[in-house]
């Protein structure tokens, strides 16, 4: 069992939870490798995802992951939503919780919408990606996936490279990384940080060459050119200059150096056809891991010990 | 009939009085102040262990008639100015439609006359519709009674269109008041920009966005010579080029609202929308910055920016949700809790604050407890005890960001007049 109702931010997971739900996802990735993939485990509960704004990737992964534990799954999309009919999110909450749902996954365009979530209902709920703040699941799987290929986590140094701002993504990486003892370094233009790096907890560079000998992990970032208000930096060929990954970078990077990128990917600008295609990049291995730990999150919420994981 | 006020303790600095005394009243009027004072017949109100204050005047409000009726109207909005123990408030233009018209002062006036519980003072728009491209008819509001200007809730952001407005200005006499504001670097901010901004995930509205106004602005005076208030102060840096502007004696006055002198950008722990305003809750820094200033009379006024919202709408998310917060039934028990009971303040500091202050930045009428003024009177019982709550609150709307605080002191009456508008705490329809 995890120490929280809920997953919001990765200040709701102690180390020990981060643990649990990594090699509860070990566990649920041998079953995922099986050719029936279904476990009993979630049968009766409902699950609800919840993604009031457009997601492919993320929405999918959790809805896998809902079905292979045998929950009802229903899908709340932008478009299908009462929102879009002006319902407000907290009536949303209360017509949800009216219908004794038992896991809300949330994803929202704005901060704090999972907060208000677990505010005004009693399920449980999943913070899947609210605006500019944090993404638990996605750092989550992030470690599943160092963990796997590094064989640990403690001691690693995680450059997080580009669009610190605008990322979700980095909003629960760093912290996450801070948890199990690894050392986050955020790198980009100052354009593309927040005002206080610092309060995060990871040191924060402006030269991707200077840090990259360090890294044992480069975690590219998308440029989220949708949120932002002002181009943040003058081209893209000039971003990809000093900010994307290329072979010539990854030669000069530690031999065992791994490359890993959320997505979507914009090839060409954060990172290279080339990079992202070879054998050091893990972005797919990510998308793989999401599943499991995903199908981890929901049963350690959920179901917990009782009804075990080998079936 | 005459009323008489008898034993409280008398504060006013501008008359030099500080002393428990008594004060009668006689058509509306105060007609005595002094010692062991009787009348004949009357009504005598026992003001023991109470403190009377010359009446207190909002500079800021948000009155919301016309167009949101739902969040506050002339008779609610002032019946919580008597409930907090104001016997005046200033309307602030931002209405639907905005107050850019002789004929919308007259409108609010009227609408005061009829139902307003405290007196009420109009401020007109500076530009057609707050637009921030024209002037809007300056000249016709101010002789229909508008006291002042301004483009509250947005700023004026050029330069050009502020010095025009400032020149004009000068020909009736009226001040400025300025929402500091450059939205080309505040644009989309909701919280301060920083630590918290950063944690929770929101844009972040910096405080040069606020001080590179204020630096304009102040520039601005020396080039026009128009009278400058400025609006809800909240950073550090603006009450330095407040306190540089006074030391060179410019004619530049400025007021700070009770939640940025009582809470910082560490109360937002979550995403509570009562916490979000313009401008945002800043540091712990800029907050014991704006105290310092309240204390050694950099501050004019403390003025609420009463800001009433429908639930509905501070429901939503919190980039979504308006800003603001309501603040005139709990000014005056805050200032007595954080810095009157704590010594840092006295009575006629708080008299100065927020009677005299507000009414010399804006061009008011003076009111003082000398024989011979207007009976607009403030009577505070500062024992009392008060838990802010939402049936506590008489206002329409409920959107305190003080939900829960448990104050010290409180108006017990409020006289308009020498007719009360609030009498033993409770406000007289």
């Amino acid at each position: 069992m995890l120490s929280c109702k809920h997953i919001l931010t990765m200040d709701d997971l102690s180390a020990a939870d981060i643990v649990q739900i990594l090699d509860t996802a070990d566990s649920f990735s041998e079953v995922n490798e099986r050719r029936i993939k279904k476990l009993p485990t979630l049968r009766g509960r409902t699950v609800v995802n919840l993604f009031l704004e457009p997601s492919t990737r993320t929405r999918t992964s959790f809805e896998i992951a809902a079905k292979r534990l045998s929950a009802d799954g229903l899908n709340f999309t932008a478009s299908s939503s009462a929102t879009v009919k002006g319902e407000s999110l907290r009536d949303t909450a209360r017509t949800l919780s009216a219908m004794s749902c038992d896991l809300v996954v949330v994803r929202h365009k704005y901060a704090g919408a999972p907060q208000m979530l677990a505010e005004s209902m009693d399920a449980c709920i999943v913070n899947g990606g609210d605006g500019m703040h944090q993404h638990p699941t996605q750092a989550l799987l992030d470690l599943f996936t160092m963990r796997s290929r590094l064989g640990r986590l403690e001691g690693l140094t995680v450059g997080i490279v580009g669009d610190i701002y605008h990322s979700r993504v980095a909003g629960s990486l760093v912290p996450a990384l801070k948890k199990v003892g690894a050392r986050p370094i955020v790198i980009g233009p100052p354009t593309l940080m927040p005002a206080r790096p610092d309060v995060l907890g990871a040191d924060v560079v402006y030269s991707l060459d200077e840090a990259l000998p360090e890294l044992d992990v480069a975690y590219m970032l998308r440029v989220q050119f949708e949120r932002a208000e002002r181009m943040p930096f003058p081209s893209n060929r000039e971003y990809a200059r000093f900010y994307g990954m290329n072979g010539a970078r990854l030669a000069a990077a530690k031999p065992e150096m791994i490359v890993m990128h959320p997505g979507p990917m914009n090839r060409g600008v954060e990172i290279s056809a080339e990079v992202a295609d070879s054998p050091r990049s893990l972005v797919l291995d990510q998308v793989n891991a999401g599943v499991a730990v995903r199908m981890a999150v929901m049963y350690l919420l959920l179901g917990g010990a009782e009804s075990g994981v080998a079936a | 009939m005459a009323l008489l006020l008898k034993g409280g303790r008398v504060v006013d600095p501008a008359v030099g009085l500080d002393a428990t005394l008594d004060i009668v009243i006689r058509d509306g009027v105060i007609a005595e102040v002094g010692e062991d004072l009787s009348i004949p017949k009357g009504e005598t109100i026992d003001c023991a262990a109470k403190v009377v204050l010359p009446g207190l005047v909002d500079a800021h409000t948000h009155l919301r008639e016309p167009g949101r009726e739902d969040e506050e109207t002339v008779e609610s909005g002032t019946r919580a100015a008597a409930h907090g123990g104001f016997t005046a408030v200033c309307a602030m233009p931002n209405t639907d439609p905005v107050c850019d018209t002789g004929s919308g002062v007259r409108f609010l006036l009227e609408r005061a006359e009829d139902v307003g519980v405290v007196r009420v003072h109009v401020i007109g728009a500076v530009t057609r519709g707050q637009r921030g491209e024209a002037l809007a008819e300056i000249g016709d509001m101010r002789a229909e009674g508008a006291v002042a200007f301004s483009d509250d809730g947005h700023g004026i952001q050029t330069g050009g269109m502020a010095r025009i407005a400032m020149d004009y200005l000068k020909a009736f006499d009226a001040v400025m008041i300025s929402h500091a504001e450059d939205s080309s670097l505040s644009s989309g901010g909701v919280v301060n920009e920083g630590v918290i901004s950063t944690r929770l995930g929101l844009p972040g509205w910096p405080a040069a966005a606020e001080e590179a106004m204020v630096a304009r602005d102040i520039r601005l005076v020396e080039l026009t010579g128009c009278r400058l208030h400025l609006a809800h102060l909240s950073t550090a840096g603006s009450i330095a080029l407040v306190r540089d502007a006074k030391e060179r004696g410019l004619p530049v006055t400025c007021e700070v609202t009770p939640h940025h002198l009582f809470l910082d950008e560490e109360a937002l722990s979550g995403y509570d929308t009562n916490l979000k305003m313009n401008p945002p809750l800043r540091t712990a820094a800029d907050r014991e910055a704006l105290i310092e200033a309240v204390c050694d009379g950099t501050v004019d006024c403390i003025a609420t920016d009463h800001a009433p919202h429908a639930l509905h709408e501070k429901e939503l998310e919190f980039e979504l949700a308006p800003f603001g917060t309501t603040g005139l039934e709990t000014a005056l028990s805050l200032v007595n809790t954080h810095l009157v009971s704590t010594e840092k303040l006295d009575w006629a500091a708080v008299a100065r604050l927020m009677a005299h202050g507000p009414r010399a930045a804006l061009g008011l009428p003076n009111v003082t407890l000398a024989a011979g003024s207007v009976a607009d009177i403030t009577i505070v019982d500062p024992e009392a005890k008060v838990e802010v709550t939402r049936d506590w609150l008489v206002g329409t709307s409920k959107n305190s960001a003080f939900l829960g605080a448990r104050l010290l002191g409180k108006a017990s009456d409020v006289l308009i007049g020498g007719y009360f508008a609030l009498r033993n705490g409770k406000v007289v329809a």
